[in-house]
């Protein structure tokens, strides 16, 4: 198991804090009717998006879904070109066609968001194998939700990555809900690693998604297996979402209160990485605090950047459909 | 000139483009030692090896996204989907990520994808395994729509599928594989949106697509005999289409049969009539008629196949009323 050093502890708690700041400034100006569209926040999830990431290279490849904020901040997308996104702006990354659920990212190897559930997965497995083909040692890692492996093409990508050893690290985000329905009316197993890893016979682990240092050292394991030919990994994190499915739910009416204020008291990843930065690392509360002003200026700027942004035209919508000449 | 089947020239041209650029490779259902269903990739794996001609598991809509996220990623896949029945399988990935991807993303990825299938009617395969379905793709915005009738557009159409930067669903006919045809010694491609002109004619235009070009052609044989010239006019790819060669030889002959084997209600050559009425409507002589395949699921026994899929006399007989048709 590989700790992390002060430094890269200290990487992973601003990334969940940006994570963290976006996501609080999205659902408010979202509820302020600002934004349009669609939006599901990845409060109280940050643990695993940072944790893998953290061992990813820029040209590794990630894939992710409708919940993907957290997955492109921790993979090195940049807050405003995301923010401007959200607001439909021609600065944001898909320069207004895609919005929350489609953001991507080539310079990062960020491969999209995606709104359809499951989906992004088999598109890891080609970034694999093409790393494969190509003989480099990147890597490639999906992320999907507890829901998504119910879907046929969950089970369909990971058999064929186990058959072709690719280099892909299947990242289960367990919040232990699709939408509104708990994973036990959604399925029978409960550790998804434990019980679908051996099915396509590959290695599976899980671990506490809350906990930023057990998913990293999970994590660091199964990237060098990639690494070095050793194929695919099924990786389960247990974690919770804090918020409803998406900004409009409230997400009381399938759950009780006490068991989200319960995890947000005992679950909180960004805490749980404070206390150790300060009991086991020496950093002050004060020099935590410092960080966070920094980065919440730099939110702001984020914010200026993409109100201040031009909106696209409406013709614009004729355009990036094809490469070449072809025309809609 | 050499001779060739139309199985031969897609094999020459798969051969031909991974010698010529290594990030091309082919991934499929039993492509390698089974040769393909319809022996397309026969020994290839011989001479490519089993990195670069990839059997799947059965798994369709893994095929597609796989494909996808290595074309996303620098390699040019040419994926195979055993028969276009099976695309339904795998629709998700196809439609929603494959077609929609760069535009979703604001053109940032480019997907040099190539999905080769084959569909069609005339072997009894029945309901599952002999439709007609480019209406689908052609109607999905991103997705390229390929379909050679021949051997010699069947080579330098895939060539150019290849090498170009848009997802491709390149449909072949399993009747057409053992039909032969000549083709050049010498290398050659074909480009997308390039209508072919198969037969010149004064009297009327007979479009016609994948192996309903083989019976238009052998109705227009028949109404030569009668003294009707009958131009035959083969689309190539229904997306992007060559509108102008269309509406020039409509404007010619004055004219316009369509013939598909596809079921007619919502087929492609609905999308050509509206094109055409709205661009040459005045040049039109006879109403538009369409021959197509009667709207039911293809039927297994011979004699019911063959009454639901169009052949040459229908085609013959369609042609016939337009040109007697008086304003
Ligand atoms: C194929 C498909 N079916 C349904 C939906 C609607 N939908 C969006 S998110 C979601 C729940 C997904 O649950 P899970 O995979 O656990 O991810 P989470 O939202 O918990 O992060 C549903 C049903 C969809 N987007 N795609
Ligand atoms: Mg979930």
């Amino acid at each position: 198991m590989s700790k992390p050093s002060k430094d890269q502890m200290l990487y992973m708690y601003r990334k969940m804090l940006e994570i963290r700041q976006f996501e609080e400034a999205a659902g408010t100006l979202y509820q302020s009717g600002q934004l349009p569209g669609f939006l599901h926040l990845y409060i109280g999830e940050e643990a695993t998006a940072v944790g893998v990431c953290a061992h990813l290279q820029d040209d590794d490849y990630i894939t992710s879904t409708h919940r993907g904020h957290g997955h492109l901040i921790a993979k090195g997308g940049k807050r405003d070109r995301m923010m401007a996104e959200l607001f439909a702006r021609t600065t944001g990354y898909c320069k207004g066609k895609g919005g929350s659920m489609h953001i991507a990212d080539k310079e990062t190897g960020i491969l999209g968001a995606n709104g359809v559930v499951g989906a992004g997965i088999p598109l890891a497995a080609g970034a694999g194998l093409s790393a494969k083909l190509r003989g480099t040692q990147q890597v490639a890692v999906s992320f999907f939700g507890d829901g998504a492996t119910n879907q046929g093409v969950f089970h369909e990508t990971l058999n064929l990555a186990a058959v072709w050893e690719l280099p892909v690290i299947f990242v289960c985000e367990n919040n232990r809900f699709g939408m509104g329905t708990p994973q036990r009316e959604h399925q029978r197993v409960e550790d998804i690693a434990a019980v679908r890893a051996p099915a396509y016979d590959m290695p599976g682990i899980t671990v506490d998604g809350n906990d930023v240092l057990k998913v990293y050292a999970a994590v660091d394991e199964a990237v060098t297996r990639a690494r070095e030919g050793g194929g695919p990994t099924l990786l389960n994190c247990d974690t919770y979402r804090f918020r409803g499915h998406h900004i409009g739910d409230p997400g009381t009416s399938y759950r009780d209160r006490e068991e989200v204020q319960e995890q947000e008291r005992q679950r909180d990843p960004i805490r749980r990485l404070a206390a150790v930065l300060i009991e086991e690392e020496g950093m002050t509360q004060d020099e935590l605090s410092a960080l966070e002003t920094e980065l919440a200026n730099e939110l702001e700027a984020a914010l200026e950047f993409a109100k201040s942004s031009p909106e696209p035209l409406p013709e614009d919508a004729l355009n990036d459909l094809y490469a070449g000449s072809i025309q809609p | 000139m050499k001779t060739i089947t139309y199985r031969d020239a897609l094999k020459e041209a798969l051969v031909e483009e991974m010698e010529r650029d290594d990030a091309v490779f082919l991934m499929g259902e039993d492509i390698a030692e089974y040769g393909g269903a319809y022996k397309v990739t026969d020994g290839l794996f011989q001479e490519f090896g089993k990195d670069r001609i990839r059997n799947t598991p059965i798994s369709e809509a893994a095929i597609i996204g796989t494909a996808l996220g290595a074309a996303v990623t620098g390699m040019r896949p040419v994926a195979e989907l055993m028969y276009i029945d099976f695309t339904a399988v795998g629709m998700d990935q196809i439609v929603n990520q494959v077609a929609k991807i760069r535009y979703m993303v604001g053109g940032q990825l480019d997907v040099p994808l190539v999905i080769r299938t084959q569909g069609g009617a005339g072997r009894s395969s029945a309901a599952q395994h002999a439709q007609s379905l480019e209406a689908w793709f052609v109607h999905i915005p991103g997705l390229l729509v390929v379909m050679p009738s021949t051997p010699y557009d069947a080579k330098g159409l895939l060539k150019t599928a290849i090498r170009d930067d848009n997802p491709i669903m390149f449909i072949e006919h399993k009747l057409l594989y053992t039909e032969e045809g000549e083709i050049p010694d010498e290398e050659y491609t074909i480009p997308l949106g390039v209508a072919d002109v198969k037969r010149e004619g004064e009297d009327i235009t007979i479009l016609a697509t994948s192996r309903m070009v083989l019976n238009a052609l052998i109705a227009a044989d028949t109404l030569a005999a009668e003294g009707i010239s009958a131009e035959v006019i083969d689309p190539r790819t229904l997306m992007p289409l060559d509108k102008d060669s269309i509406l020039d030889s409509v404007k010619k002959t004055n004219r316009l049969l369509i013939a598909h084997e596809a079921v007619g209600r919502a087929g492609f050559g609905a999308e050509i009539a509206a094109l055409v009425v709205r661009e040459a409507f005045d040049y039109l002589d006879a109403p538009i008629e369409r021959v197509a395949a009667a709207p039911v699921p293809v039927p297994f026994a011979p004699v019911m196949e063959n009454f639901v899929i169009p052949n040459a006399d229908q085609i013959a007989d369609a042609a016939r009323k337009l040109v007697r048709y008086e304003i």
